[in-house]
């Protein structure tokens, strides 16, 4: 007889992301905070503010979270959050995650001022911020965390993103918090170890996951995992954590790193790219990630 | 006990006895001293709150809220430049219906960079949803901030209590601290109905379509509405406690004058001691200092000057391309009651230029001498 086989779970089976949420297909962004709330649990509140999560968790009066949200103006998750926290001590509380949730624009753009103010006072929060590359609620439009050489919608192919994506975890080491990483959403196991880390360090912790948004890439959304992989394995987005902005752990060594022309290939925002241009954007990649290994080895 | 502190401090003060939770506060002159008193309260314990040091004033509405929808009770100050920055932030705490209370000391709003008092600065912020107080002393802003937290906890809308730059905000009286046991009777801890807690999840301020936004507003302008009964009711409840009642307006000699300025802030002080003036040579003038501007004391007003033969309202602000703003409001409360009576409509004192007993004087011997106004704004002192 044969003995009978049983898979065995990487992740806790409980699901605090509903079915019936309004995500498009292929959404990053959802898998991301199915991940990220595996790993904190129901005692968990968010501060959403405008970003595609704040229409994909559902309309009044509908959420398809399982953990209390506050829907919070667009520059004010960290703030925000940072009240929540103190409110919540206050009224004996001192137990629950409180986590800003924001988008790349909401991070990297407008809010950066709020969030750049609670890192340096060090508030208990965890932000987290799923980056899909450009303000994709709105419609499409560049962020400064859209990437070189991308189309959006304010950056039409005559005139496309002529400057790199903003070095978001540099700025955010550079406040000396003690908990950063970079995840992808098709590392879940990952992911869900740097959420958990994140749960049990006190102070601002800070999480940047890359979401892939089909709609906004001119992506096919069966492919939303395999991007997110390939960036990981061509090193444009490399996983890593930092600690107390200075100890940096690559947590993915790539061995036989890939050039980005595969990559690229499967996203209609770079289908105008000269092969002069992609080979810039190569360079700009190799340089970033000599640069990371260099911050690795000498750190710690 | 009896102490002699400035304006600002009144505020503090106000906002150590109602014991709020989270202060979360950014500096502008001439605020400062409202929340480095709160700051050392919080540092030695005379307060038990977390003092939020932010990084701007968007930031400390922001946390505010955020501390509010928590459960907490919480309090910043802010001026001028200040309060605008929050704007976006005042229509989140009210649409929230989070009871936030907030000093607001009244600066003019630049360029040119000015930090002398005017109103301007809080009346344009009149259509935010908040209630909005204007003190004329130190011992009314301790008192008011007080009454404030009650009256929004109970209506869950957020208020400002404004005072003037420098001639409140730093100018020392002697004012009456109230018992923290009678404050605590007066005040209980506060409990929302609702909050953000993973006992009890739910969202708050999630997408709202058409079929259900207007009706969310439809309630907080019903809410607002039942706020001048309720300041009355928990302004005579103070009394009974502190001997101080706190009404919508306050009303000097009006009963039997027949010219009746409309004034508010500390310029209705002077209006009061000018009027005092008017009587002795003869003239029979009263003053109607409006204390609440939001909601407006709109039976109030129609009640007062019902026997006058004239009104004058003297603003420290303007609505470009339109008339001061309580002259508008004035006007309103009266439209389709008394259309006969002459309303003048004055502006004086704008970026902090004092108003002087004589202003006063110089208003009334105008609208006097006018059977109706003859300018839609009459400008006391400005330099042509």
């Amino acid at each position: 007889m044969k003995k009978p086989r049983t898979m065995k779970l990487s992740l806790p089976e409980e699901e605090l992301v509903g079915s019936g949420n309004l995500a498009c297909q292929g959404c990053g962004a959802t898998l991301a905070m199915r991940y990220v709330l595996k790993a904190l649990g129901q005692r968990t509140v968010l501060c959403i503010p405008a970003c595609c999560w704040s229409v994909i968790d559902g309309p009044f009066p509908y959420s398809c979270l399982g953990v209390p949200v506050f829907h919070c103006a667009f520059e004010t998750a960290a703030s925000t959050a940072s009240g929540v926290k103190a409110g919540l001590e206050m009224v004996g509380d001192t137990e629950t995650t409180v986590v800003a949730w924001g988008g790349d624009g909401g991070t990297f753009d407008i809010g950066i001022q709020a969030l750049s103010g609670a890192a340096e006072r060090d508030d208990d929060i965890l932000y987290v911020c799923y980056d899909n590359e450009a303000y994709m609620n709105t419609g499409i439009q560049r962020s400064s965390a859209t990437p070189y050489g991308a189309w959006t919608t304010t950056t039409p192919v005559k005139h496309f993103k002529n400057r790199p994506k903003k070095d978001i975890a540099a700025i955010m080491a550079a406040h000396r918090i003690p908990y950063i990483a970079t995840g992808s959403v098709a590392y879940p196991e990952d992911v869900y170890k740097k959420a958990k880390k994140a749960k049990d360090t006190r102070g601002t912790r800070f999480l940047h996951i890359y979401a892939p948004c089909p709609t906004g890439w001119k992506s096919r959304p069966e492919d939303s995992i395999k991007l997110a992989r390939m960036v990981v394995q061509n090193c444009v987005f490399p996983l890593y954590e930092i600690e107390n902005g200075e100890k940096y752990t690559l947590n993915i060594k790539v061995k036989d790193k890939k050039p980005i022309d595969d990559y690229l290939k499967l996203q209609g925002r770079f289908r105008h790219l000269t092969p002069d241009q992609i080979q810039l954007m190569q360079e700009e990649v190799d340089r970033n990630w000599q640069r990371l290994l260099k911050k690795t080895e000498t750190s710690g | 006990m009896k102490k002699v502190i400035m304006g600002n401090h009144a505020l503090s003060y106000g906002a150590m006895l109602a014991r709020s939770q989270v202060i979360a506060a950014y500096p502008i002159t001439p605020q400062t001293q409202v929340v480095e008193l709160l700051s050392e309260m919080c540092a030695d314990k005379t307060l038990d709150a977390r003092f939020i040091k932010v990084e701007s004033e968007h930031s400390a509405m922001a946390a505010c809220i955020g501390a509010s929808i928590a459960g907490a009770r919480t309090f910043t100050a802010t001026s001028s430049q200040g309060l605008a920055l929050m704007h976006e932030m005042l229509h989140w705490a009210s649409g929230g219906r989070l009871p936030v209370v907030m000093g607001d000391i009244n600066r003019s709003m630049g360029p040119g960079w000015s930090i002398w008092t005017d109103q301007n600065d809080s009346l344009s912020q009149r259509d935010t949803g908040w209630m909005q107080y204007y003190c004329a002393s130190n011992q009314e802003v301790v008192d008011t901030v007080i009454q404030a937290f009650k009256v929004s906890e109970q209506l869950a809308i957020p208020s400002m209590v404004v005072l003037d730059a420098f001639a409140l905000s730093h100018t020392y009286e002697v004012v009456e601290i109230p018992d923290q046991g009678k404050v605590d009777a007066y005040l209980p801890p506060f409990k929302p109905q609702v909050r953000l807690t993973p006992d009890d999840p739910h969202a708050f301020g999630g997408l709202t379509s058409p079929e259900h936004y207007f009706e969310l507003r439809y309630k907080l302008q019903k809410d607002m509405e039942k706020a001048p009964s309720l300041i009355e009711k928990t302004g005579r409840e103070y009394e009974k406690l502190f001997g101080r009642y706190l009404g919508l307006v306050d009303d000097y000699l009006c009963e039997d004058a027949e010219i009746i300025l409309v004034t508010s802030g500390t310029a209705g002080y002077t209006a009061r001691g000018a009027v005092d003036d008017m009587r002795k040579s003869g003239i029979k003038a009263g003053n109607l200092r409006v204390k609440v501007f939001r909601p407006f004391p709109f039976e109030h007003i129609r009640r007062i000057v019902k026997n006058a033969k004239k009104v004058a309202v003297v603003d420290r602000n303007i609505s470009y391309g339109h008339h001061g703003m309580f002259f508008q409001e004035v006007k309103s409360a009266l439209y389709g009651y008394d259309n006969s009576l002459p309303v003048f409509g004055f502006i004086a004192g704008l970026g902090g230029r004092d108003i002087m007993p004589s202003s006063f004087r110089e208003v009334v011997e105008i609208a006097l001498a006018k059977d109706k106004p003859e300018e839609e704004i009459i400008w006391i002192g400005v330099k042509r």
